[in-house]
């Protein structure tokens, strides 16, 4: 059992073979790539994907999916930047409410994604829904929602001019030699730390890989099915409204636009980090290199200026080797 | 139809000669002979475990036998998959019925087969020629309707329908009355004695005694996979039918008892009734301390459903459940663990092991609370501790703590599996075929877990198909029939004559 073929090694490890060869092709095109700069834009930009990819990968290690990540991201972003405009800035979408302290409005956002999250749970875990449709139903119904709000407050105008303690809050950060970290980062690595500790450390994560790994045999040994499922979705919520209100001040501006197709980035860093569709496998350490393998990849590509229809298409084609592995892995187990 | 060559009465249809099969460690078949004639309906019997379904499966080509010849309609023939055998007039009318819940009667009968019109089904053709078949065999159902509607001897006599529609001459009937009332199993004896007269072999499998005296022609009798007997029914009564069934001498397979259980009941359960059919509809017996109560049964006994009702997996409709004399509820499995009560289930891939997930995981999973303190925060040192009194207890053999369980033998999950339930240091435990699937080794490992559970004082209902096994560790014997508990009886002095013909009574 201990000696692995090296065909066994090679397919296990396939997807990051493929990267390593791109990440390779990227330097060579452009050696210009590898520099600190560089890297403290990627560890910028990867900084809320890496909440996202670990509020997702709860509901995926459940065995399920969660397409309303995204569209709750959003709904945070816009909750959070028409909550804390620039006092000074004339065209508010709410002139007359005094300057809030920041937190209050992140929290606000929070409590709402985990409030929809909450009933997305009770959707797949009491009422049986199908993880795909249940959260396919919510995105619907938080876009439409948000996209309402967005077009009562702003008349479907975005939301800029952010309070600057907000942005700050983001953006703020050290600069060593051109290598720049940006506070967000540091809020990433608090988060990640936090996911890795409930997922290893408590039994709430004990139970989620119960639940995920075998339902049947979750329920013979006595874990309570519906409370943890309950708990793993509302911590996700959690993140997402926490992710959204600093992508928005990251990036400066709503609209309800915001966070389309996170989800779907979100799911694939998880897939290409190795957590399995079918519930029950994954590791923080796998989700943290899916993430950041994802975004060198993308931010490479773009970087020595690949045809960017041509990077879908390359990205596409790393999350389909990773399904493939994945799949394969289980299959061997019969 | 296939033709018959041969129209001869004394001649036979299918012959299974000198059949071997032997899977590693075990050999399932020895040298056994079937002789099916046309026009005959013929009975195969045995115990569980005696060789008839690895015997059909030979015929089927699920298996390929060792040695041996399977020669039908005169020619010799080896069917390579089940799909072979139905095109060469060779089906089996299942048990657990196979089919797609969601498409209708028809497209269940011709899947795979369906009649063409160019490139598109000829429904038209499908409905009428199943309306045939279920005139001929006098089946009211419509061939339109969702299969998922009809009930459980509808299906069946859809299985049978599928099974004329392929002109079979040899239609096996494995255990094919177990959920049939009376009114339907004599429909179905009806479509039986059609299906004789037409010429057709019939192979039925069933336990039921007298079902088989009145039914069948011929009896071929099965045991430890070797061939016993083949005669005529009407030479046979049921008590000479058990003596061939059983015969068999009890060798010293089990670890011996020091202590006596205690005279102290620990649990009595009254009328115990599930709520969803099927299931146990009434079980009342007690416990004692440091008791084996063996529970035996036939299939479709719902020995399995009664503790699981129990242990809370099950909806209870009504029965009461006293621990020490205190009334208690178990309304789920969390419930039925603080009342300390563990449950070894029979499926041991579906609801047992968590396959993907480490040695340490699957033995610590259902005592998780005790590792946790009031934050839910995890103790390591205690998990790893743990772990490691189950590897060792239980000489569980593994590589570490950190391997897969689905890596391990189906013996070692098991033990994994006991140790997980000991860690919770149950009171009563519930063990659900606990040596199925495993090998003779761990078999007796198992045993000597349970028996020394005993002796510490535990109390233990032990669920087995084997009798032998029954009979060697438990202290009385639980008989169930039909979902009611038909007898309990000590295990010292009962026969094995005894338990099957108790094992019959509710049927």
């Amino acid at each position: 059992m201990k000696s692995k073929s090296i065909k066994d090694i090679l397919t296990n490890n396939a997807i990051y073979i493929v990267l390593l060869l791109l990440f390779v092709t990227i330097i060579i095109i452009d050696p210009s790539f590898l520099s600190l700069k560089n890297a403290g834009f990627i560890l910028s930009q990867s900084a809320t994907r890496m909440i996202f990819a670990c509020a997702i990968a709860g509901p995926i290690v459940l065995g399920g999916t969660d397409l309303s990540a995204g569209r709750l991201i959003g709904l945070s972003g816009l909750i959070t930047a028409s909550l804390l405009q620039a006092p000074d800035y004339i065209a508010r979408v709410f002139p007359n409410l005094p300057q809030l302290p920041i937190w209050l409005p992140i929290i606000l956002a929070m409590l709402i994604c985990a409030l929809f999250s909450l009933i997305h749970g009770y959707l797949v875990a009491k009422l049986k829904v199908a993880p795909f449709i249940a959260s396919l139903g919510m995105q619907l119904v938080v876009y439409g929602l948000m996209s309402v709000y967005f077009d009562a407050v702003s008349d479907s105008a975005p939301i800029g001019v952010l309070d600057a303690r907000f942005t700050g809050f983001a953006q703020n950060g050290i600069t060593i030699f051109g290598f720049r970290f940006q506070f967000i980062i540091l809020y990433a690595v608090i988060i990640v730390a936090l996911v890795w500790f409930i997922w290893n450390k408590t039994k709430l994560g004990k139970n989620m890989f119960a639940i995920g790994g075998n339902i049947e045999a979750a329920t013979v040994s006595g874990v309570n099915i519906v409370v943890n499922m309950l708990a793993i979705y509302v911590l996700a919520g959690l993140l997402y409204g926490f992710g959204g209100a600093l992508e928005v001040a990251r990036t400066g501006s709503a609209t309800n636009a915001l966070g389309q197709g996170y989800e779907l980035d979100a799911i694939a860093s998880c897939v290409v980090g190795g957590v399995s569709m079918r519930g029950g496998i994954g590791t923080i350490k796998g989700i943290i290199t899916g993430v950041l393998l994802f975004q060198v990849i993308s931010y490479g590509l773009v970087y020595i200026q690949v045809n960017p229809y041509l990077v879908y298409f390359i990205k596409g084609l790393i999350i389909l080797i990773a399904v493939v592995i994945d799949t394969k892995k289980y299959i061997k187990k019969k | 139809m296939t033709q018959l060559k041969v129209q001869n009465p004394d001649s036979y249809l299918l012959e299974m000669n000198g059949i071997s099969k032997s899977f590693p460690g075990v050999k399932a078949l020895d040298n056994v002979h079937l002789k099916v004639r046309p026009h005959t309906v013929h009975a195969l019997m045995g115990e569980n475990g005696a060789g008839k379904s690895t015997l059909m499966k030979c015929l089927f080509g699920i298996y390929q036998h060792d040695e041996g010849e399977i020669i039908f309609n005169n020619e010799k023939i080896h069917f390579r998959n089940p799909r072979q055998a139905l095109d060469n007039g060779v089906s089996m009318v299942h048990q657990e019925l196979n089919q797609v819940q969601e498409r209708s009667v028809m497209e269940n009968i011709w899947l795979g087969r369906f009649p063409m019109k160019g490139i598109v089904v000829d429904r038209k053709k499908m409905y009428n020629d199943t309306k045939k078949i279920f005139d001929d065999l006098s089946i009211d159902i419509d061939p339109n309707a969702l299969v998922g509607s009809l009930s459980v001897s509808q299906r069946q006599m859809v299985e049978i329908a599928k099974a004329v529609s392929s002109n079979a001459k040899i239609i096996v009937f494995d255990e094919p009355t177990s959920s049939l009332t009376e009114v339907e199993v004599k429909h179905l004896f009806r479509i039986i004695d059609r299906l004789r007269n037409d010429g057709c072999g019939i192979i039925y499998i069933s336990h039921k005694l007298e079902e088989i005296l009145e039914i069948s022609d011929e009896v071929t009798v099965l045991r430890d996979g070797k061939w016993v007997y083949t005669g005529s029914s009407k030479d046979l009564d049921i008590d000479k039918l058990i003596t061939l069934i059983v015969g068999r001498e009890l060798t010293n397979r089990f670890p011996s008892r020091k202590s006596k259980p205690s005279d102290e009941i620990i649990l009595r359960v009254e009328n115990l009734a599930g709520e969803y059919m099927p299931t146990v509809v009434d079980a009342s017996f007690e416990l004692r301390k440091g008791e084996i109560l063996g529970v035996a049964g036939l299939m479709g006994s719902r020995r399995t459903e009664t503790i699981e009702t129990l242990f809370g997996l099950r909806k209870r409709k009504g029965g009461v459940i006293k621990l020490k004399g205190k009334q208690i509820e178990n309304n789920n499995p969390r419930e039925a663990i603080s009342n300390g009560f563990a449950l070894l289930t029979e499926e041991r891939r579906e609801t047992g092991i968590f396959p993907t997930l480490d040695i340490t995981f699957n033995s610590i999973i259902a005592n998780i609370d005790n590792y946790t303190n009031k934050f839910g925060i995890l103790n390591e040192k205690k998990i790893a501790e743990d772990t490691k009194w189950v590897i060792d207890t239980l000489s569980v053999k593994t590589p570490g703590s950190k391997t897969k369980i689905q890596n391990l033998s189906g013996g070692n999950q098991q033990k994994v599996i006991m140790g997980r339930w000991l860690l919770t240091e149950p009171t009563i435990m519930l063990l659900d075929e606990p040596t199925r699937g495993i090998d003779v080794g761990a078999k007796y490992d198992i045993y000597e877990l349970i028996i020394e559970c005993a002796e510490k004082g535990n109390a233990i209902i032990f669920i087995s198909s084997e009798m032998p096994e029954l009979l060697g560790i438990s202290d009385r014997i639980m008989v169930m029939s039909n979902g009611r508990v038909a007898g309990i009886v000590d295990a010292k002095t009962t026969t094995q004559e005894e338990l099957l013909r108790l094992a019959s009574k509710y049927l």
